[in-house]
Formats: C-alpha cells, structure tokens, sequence
C-alpha cells in the first residue's frame, strides 16, 4: 500500500509575524522554520504507524517549495517516510499549489493522501480538498480518528456541531487534526538514515495560479488595558455592559 | 452573472454562520449591482423563504435525502452543476466544518480562484481583492482572485448579520446525485452546548485554575453569561477539558465578541486563536502575564475569588435590565 504524505514548510509557531518590502513580503529574518504541525503530529505520525504495522506500506513525503525547505523534507524522513519528492516552485496559491500534487498523486497511484488540517500560515484548509476533486476520490475532512482495515477506512471526523463516524474504500484524501496521533520525536537512527533517503526534485507542472497575495497587514494594535481592582468587579460588570456593550 | 450563497444547515435546521454568509454575500451582489441567490441541500424543517430577509431573492433547493450529510465529493458536484445553472460567478460558503469540506472541492470542479477564510467584503474598485486572515490570525493577507470563477469562504463571526425586510422564491432544482462513497455508520452531535466558533461570548480556562475539579466556577459563569467555553492548549493536553475546546495556533481559532481569559498567561500561540475577539478581558493573579497586553480590561487577582464575584455581579446586571 502506498501512502502519500504531503508536508508543508511553515514558520515555528513562536514566530514573530512581521513584513517588509511595503508589506508585501513576510519577514523571514530570525524565523525558525518547522514542519506544519497538523502535517508532522498527525498525518505523518499516522502513515508511520501504519507501516509498522504493516511492513508492506510505503510512505512517499511530498513537499512543494524551493531547495530551503529541504531541512524540514529531512526532518521528515527521519521521524519515517521512505522517500520525498520536492515539487520544485513556491506559491500561495492553494489551486496551484494542489493541482502540483495532484500530478504526483496521478502518477504515483497513492492508495491514500494524508494533508494536515491546514497550514498554520495561510490557514486555508484547501489542499485536500482540491487534490480529491482533482484525481475524483472521495475527501474526509477534519478527521480525529483514522483506521484501515484491508482497503476500508474508519474515520472519525469534526462537522459542523460534533463528529461522525464513516467507512469508505480506498483511495482516498485524509485532512488529519489532533487525535489521528501522537507527536513524536525523531530518534539519532532516524536521523542518521533519512540522510541518505532518496529525495527528488521534480519541475512544476505548467499549472495557472487562480489568486496572489497583494499585500499583508498587521492587526490594529489594542489601545491598552483598563485595570480594574480585584475589589472591585462590579466595576469591571459596569464597563462591560455601558462601555464596551459586550453583555 | 450572480453571486451564488451556499446555506449551511444541519438536522434541518440553518445555521447562524449561513445568516453571515447571506448577509454577506448579498451585500457583494449589490456592490457588483448582480443578483444575489442561496442554494440548500437536504431536507429542510426551517422556513427558507423567510432567508430572503438577509438580501437573497431567490434559493435553489435541492430537496434530496442524499444530501442530508455533508458528503464532499457529492456536495461539490451539485453546488457545482447548480453554479453553472444559475450563471453564477462567485460562490460564497463559510469558513465552518461544512465549508472546510465542500468549498475547495467546488472552486477546483470549477477551477475557480479560492480564498478560504475571508474576513472582509472584497474590494472590487480595482480587480477582486479579498482580506483573509493569515498566520492563525496574527496577519492578514489581501489577495487578489485572478481567475473569472470566485470562491470565498467566509471565516465565522466576522461579519454582522443584518436582517431586513423580504422573501426569497424557493426554486425546486433537479439536480442529480450520486449516493455517496462515503458510508456515515453514526453520529455524535454535542448537544446543550454552543459551538465554540458561534458563540458571541467565551469564556476560557488556563493551567491557574490548578485542575478539573475547578472548573465549577468558570462554569457558572459561562453559564450566567450564555457563553461557550474553551481552554488553553496546556489544559486540553492535560486532559482536563476536551480537546475540541483547545483554542489557539493549533487549536480552535475563534473571533468572539467577548473572550473572557481566566488564568491564562497569553502564549503567542494562545493569542494567534483569540484575537480577533472584539473585547477581551483577561484575569490572572500574575501582572506581568503577557496577555493583559492584548487585553481591553484587566484584573490582577486570584480566580478563585474574582470569577464567583464576577458571576453575582453578572447576575444582578440582568436582574436589573
């Protein structure tokens, strides 16, 4: 069974967001940059989990970025997958961006596509759906749980006011959340075999990108805190209801 | 040319992020001087038609007991086939569990320009231009759709529902379905409680409540306030809450009217998920928690004598109103 992971490049969630360029490009001075966490906690931990136990499992890493994402591709391969391909481009576009996987899950015929939630840094929740309309599978969003036996799922999955429990075949799309797994930390054998782990570098697909990113821009920064005494929460009651009209 | 406004319903029911949506899509047809119409799919208790008060004039509804749970791949081909009937160019959904399934499965049928997580009407002086929130809320991008087909999802509790006067026609569409590969075996609605991303009011717990067992006290002030509750990761880890009620960077991200932080310190990761909230109010022993920061109103104080307190207080303002 072949499963294909794709894992994004995001900057670590302590980051300090800022842009230059007129606010048109991020700021990537002193950036930490990780796996998106929805990628690496749960849907690569769970790909692992399933070839261990089942050593006929092959898990492909899939990656779209320029050659610095390559350290976190790496990172990868040292928590499990056996192999990466790097789509060689970069883009904010989330068609552009999942019609490029999509050729590599067309051509690789992957049993199974695991995306995480979303990015932490476009937040769009896209990829995967986009990637199952585009090679006609079925797509279960927001999954908490995930189990396989033979070639049919048991997803648990988040909708709209609780969860609900589902069975299909494969192939399929999977976008994972907390709950699929656990995190993990990747061990020095890992490590020390993901460097010489086959990574490919793949040139783009001549795809169209349907949207840019114009510009970024900061929050309003708050005006400050109004202190009020322990003492005294009526107060604070009062400014609620007659100054902010929150209650 | 028309702007096409997926509303959302479960059980029969529409929910209050399909009045956003209406509200807002409506207001973009106007903008655009098109017309503006709703598509619901499945089995509908409420009064449709009565949805024409929030600016649509008409709603497609394809009455179909396969559509009565959310199944992406068959959704997106009806939405689709129903865009494409109606002549419509730009498909508004909210950013809700509904949306996060169906509408990028519609944008790529359509190979329509997406933004998923709008969170302003777009600027159409000069292209197509949508405010999106980025970075888990700490930014936004603007970005331009470049592409003749829009979709946008719209994020929950960003945009203000206004009612006005109007009913919408119900035109009945025959639209075929297919029966879904996906086989739902059960499902588990929370009931009683108010989902986190409607809520207008949260109030939320950190690790200074010091375990589950004191959790009485933020209870009973949700409860007085008629507001959903949340917690901060640490807590969720723990297990002391469930996990669906971790807000955050890698949680739940949430733009309430009221975020009530109760001994919470305010980690960067913990602010990315509620700082969209209108009014926050933070309450922590400690003065120097970086969340008084990004805090409108404060109080450095113990919870365990400030929340109760808050409750009473809470409680008398409504008697009196």
């Amino acid at each position: 069974m072949k499963i294909l992971v794709c894992v994004s490049k995001t900057p670590d969630t302590t980051s300090k967001i800022a842009f230059t360029d007129g606010g048109t490009k991020f700021d990537e001075a002193g950036v930490q940059w990780i796996i998106n966490p929805y990628d690496e906690w749960y849907s690569l931990v769970r790909a692992i989990e399933l070839k261990e136990k089942d050593a006929s499992v092959s898990i492909t890493l899939v990656n779209v970025g320029g050659a610095d994402a390559e350290p976190i591709i790496r990172k990868a391969l040292a928590l499990g997958g056996d192999e990466a391909i790097r789509i060689n481009t970069d883009s904010s576009d989330p068609y552009y961006i999942a019609a490029q996987i999509a050729a590599v899950a067309k051509a690789g015929s992957y049993d199974l596509i695991f995306t995480g939630k979303e990015t932490i840094d476009y937040n769009g929740s896209s990829i995967g759906g986009i990637i199952a309309e585009l090679i006609d599978v079925p797509y279960i969003s927001l999954a908490t749980k995930f189990e396989l036996i033979g070639t049919t799922a048991t997803v648990t999955r988040e909708i709209e006011g609780g969860e609900e429990v589902a069975e299909v075949a494969l192939p399929l799309v999977v976008s994972c959340q907390k709950g699929v797994a656990e995190q993990r930390i990747p061990n020095m054998r890992g490590i020390m075999a993901a460097r010489t782990k086959p990574l490919k570098v793949n040139e783009p697909e001549a795809i169209e990108a349907l949207t840019n990113i114009v510009s970024f821009e900061l929050p309003p920064a708050k005006a400050g805190v109004k202190l009020v005494a322990p003492d005294n929460v009526a107060e604070l009651v009062r400014l609620l209801h007659e100054e902010a009209k929150a209650i | 040319m028309s702007v096409l406004i997926f509303i959302d319903q479960a059980d029969g029911h529409v929910k209050k992020s399909s009045l956003e949506v209406l509200t807002y899509g409506a207001k973009l047809a106007s903008q655009l001087g098109v017309a503006a119409e709703g598509i619901v799919l499945g089995t509908v208790s409420d009064d449709i038609a009565a949805l024409g008060k929030y600016g649509v004039s008409k709603i497609h509804h394809v009455s179909n007991n396969l559509l009565d749970h959310v199944d992406a791949q068959v959704y997106a081909k009806v939405i689709a086939e129903a865009a494409n009937a109606s002549g419509a160019s730009i498909i508004i959904f909210s950013h809700n569990q509904t949306g996060k399934a169906v509408a990028a499965r519609v944008a790529a049928r359509l190979k329509a320009g997406l933004v998923a997580g709008a969170c302003a009407l777009p600027d159409t002086t000069n292209g197509f231009v949508v405010k999106k929130t980025v970075f888990s809320g700490k930014a936004f991008a603007n970005v331009s759709i470049n592409a003749p087909i829009k979709v946008i999802s719209l994020n929950p509790n960003s945009y203000t529902t206004i009612a006005g006067e109007g009913t919408a026609t119900i035109n009945a569409l025959h639209i075929a379905v297919d029966t879904p590969k996906v086989k739902v075996t059960a499902v588990n609605k929370v009931t009683g409680e108010i989902p986190l991303t409607e809520a207008d009011i949260v109030v939320s717990g950190g690790r200074g409540l010091k375990g589950p067992e004191n959790w009485g006290i933020l209870l009973d002030l949700a409860k007085e306030l008629g507001a959903a509750t949340a917690c901060s990761r640490p807590v969720g880890d723990a297990h002391w809450r469930p996990h669906h009620e971790h807000v955050g960077q890698t949680g739940v991200q949430i733009a309430p009217n009221l975020y009530i932080a109760i001994g919470i310190s305010g980690a960067i990761q913990h602010l990315a998920g509620v700082n969209r909230s209108k009014v926050i109010v933070v309450i922590n022993k400690d003065p120097e928690a970086p969340f008084f920061k990004a805090a409108d109103y404060g109080i450095v104080g113990d919870a365990f004598e400030v929340v109760p307190q808050l409750t009473a207080e809470i409680k008398k303002l409504k008697a009196a109103n």
